[in-house]
């Protein structure tokens, strides 16, 4: 089976527009998450989260893509060029027909569903733009992307809740395990901060009015985010032969689902994606130093989640680093593995392990060390990330430091 | 504006050109406007004109409505502000 690395990243998010920046703000243990601002807010209970400011899309969107792209196809994109440019990839003759993009999201253009439907209900208008269609569908931003790169190989986008871009991720590190493919563009890309995607969130009563203090005793539930996060995925061979400059290796993966329940999440469920991510990468659990946790701040995750770490890792739980950078970018939901991913290549790469901030008392619940308020340096060999949805759906992808 | 002025405003915007560039005679295909840009200039034109144009996409050259040239888009044009203002 072929090895897969990684060669290029990128990401636009609440923490920063691009890898570099938002390294930075980890590193520094910056809160992303701020005052939302659209149409409506006032009629919110849950008024904050990890929006992107500061983003002008004119300045890097003609005017015919500006008509097509919704937030997330534009974050998509953002991150895409920053990742691809970074490979130094050029997709042309054979490589073309074979790259494709696989990527996840959960929401699909729902800016443009909240818009128009506002426009339609209340402002009583019978006539919407004609894109709609073409903007709000799930695989606008795959395809967008594949466009503006050539990628004419395999392509999708993988819907799992906030498992979506794990899930895609491993669909990408499969194709080129089992030599489908040399190169494949994945990640995932979410945009939910608009009125009607926030009141469906309130609805149901898990979102934290002030903060995302994950683990920690006082957590009081979820903060949304938005961004994108993409990568390309490469086979060992075809990296090293052009000279590319290898970020990290991609060890394993694993996946299952619960089939217990819509929104609790199940130990035995995610234990068996935490353990089958190990035995794909043929690790054993003493060899994890950092696990970037799904760590959502709400009580059920963060218990289960912890409980889970004890179960797979038993003595070793006290040994390893878990965090959740979810406390600083929010929760990203169909993006929030791909953004996520970006602590673990920092663990391995440059040593040091993003914080979990916000934290104030220990919860004898998730009796973890999350790497509290600071970030800290560690040599770490392998890093896992994790991913557990609403449907039960999880998606657990492994990491090794590349020498 | 007249109407002429407005109908040539919207296809060079589309276009992405001067409306000085934009003659009677030529044809979208001329203009560089696709299928998707033919839409969203039948959906510019309903909302400037407040009327309800008559085009399907499947068969873009089988409608009522005449898009073969700009002249007979204005035309098209003409004649729906003066039945649908009845």
């Amino acid at each position: 089976m072929r090895r897969v690395v990684i060669t290029g990243a990128g990401t636009i998010n609440a923490l920063g527009k691009s890898v570099k920046t938002t390294l930075e703000a980890m590193r520094e243990g910056r809160c992303g998450i701020s005052d939302l601002e659209f149409q409506d807010v006032e009629r919110l209970s849950i008024r904050i989260g990890g929006q992107i400011k500061g983003l002008v899309p004119e300045e890097r969107f003609n005017r015919q893509q500006m008509a097509l792209y919704d937030r997330f196809t534009q974050f998509t994109l953002i991150a895409a060029r920053e990742a691809i440019t970074q490979s130094g990839l050029e997709f042309h003759g054979e490589l073309a027909a074979k790259a494709g993009i696989i990527l996840g999201n959960s929401g699909g253009g729902m800016t443009t569903l909240d818009e128009n439907y506002r426009s339609v209900y209340e402002v009583g208008k019978n006539r919407v733009h004609p894109f709609v269609v073409p903007k709000l569908m799930n695989n606008a931003a795959a395809s967008h992307v594949s466009m503006e790169f050539n990628l004419m190989g395999p392509s999708f986008t993988v819907s799992t809740a906030c498992a979506s871009s794990n899930h895609a991720m491993s669909q990408a590190f499969q194709m080129i395990h089992g030599g489908l493919t040399p190169v494949m563009v994945t990640g995932g890309s979410e945009s939910m901060l608009c009125f009607g995607g926030v009141k469906a969130w309130e609805g149901l009563r898990v979102m934290s009015k002030d903060a995302c203090r994950p683990f920690c005793a006082s957590r009081n539930g979820m903060v949304q985010g938005e961004g994108a996060g993409v990568f390309v995925f490469e086979e060992l061979e075809h990296a090293k032969k052009r000279g590319a400059d290898i970020l990290v290796e991609v060890a394993g993966f694993a996946m299952s689902s619960d089939a217990s329940d819509i929104v609790m999440p199940s130990k035995h469920g995610a234990a068996r994606a935490v353990r089958g991510a190990l035995k794909d990468a043929r690790l054993s659990p003493e060899d994890v130093g950092y696990i970037n946790a799904h760590g959502t701040g709400t009580a059920a995750n963060d218990k289960t989640e912890s409980a889970v770490v004890a179960d797979v890792f038993g003595a070793h739980a006290d040994n390893l680093m878990i965090s959740s950078t979810k406390s600083m970018h929010g929760h990203l939901i169909g993006g929030t593995g791909a953004v996520e991913l970006l602590a673990c290549i920092m663990a391995l790469r440059d040593g040091i392990i993003a914080p979990t901030i916000g934290y104030r008392e220990p919860d004898p619940e998730c009796a973890l060390y999350v790497v509290p308020n600071e970030a800290r340096e560690a040599f770490v060999d392998v890093a896992l990330s994790n991913a557990f949805a609403f449907g039960g759906m999880n998606s657990v992808l492994a990491l090794k430091r590349f020498t | 504006m007249d109407i002429q002025e407005r109908v040539i405003k919207i296809i060079a915007e589309q276009a992405v050109l001067e409306p000085s560039d934009v003659s009677l005679e030529s044809s979208l295909d001329d203009l560089g406007i696709d299928s998707l840009g033919l839409v969203e200039s039948i959906f510019a034109i309903e909302e400037v004109f407040e009327i309800s144009v008559p085009f399907n996409a499947n068969e873009p050259n089988e409608n009522d409505f005449d898009i073969s040239s700009v002249a007979s888009i204005i035309g098209g044009i003409e004649k729906l502000i003066e039945e649908q203002r009845k």
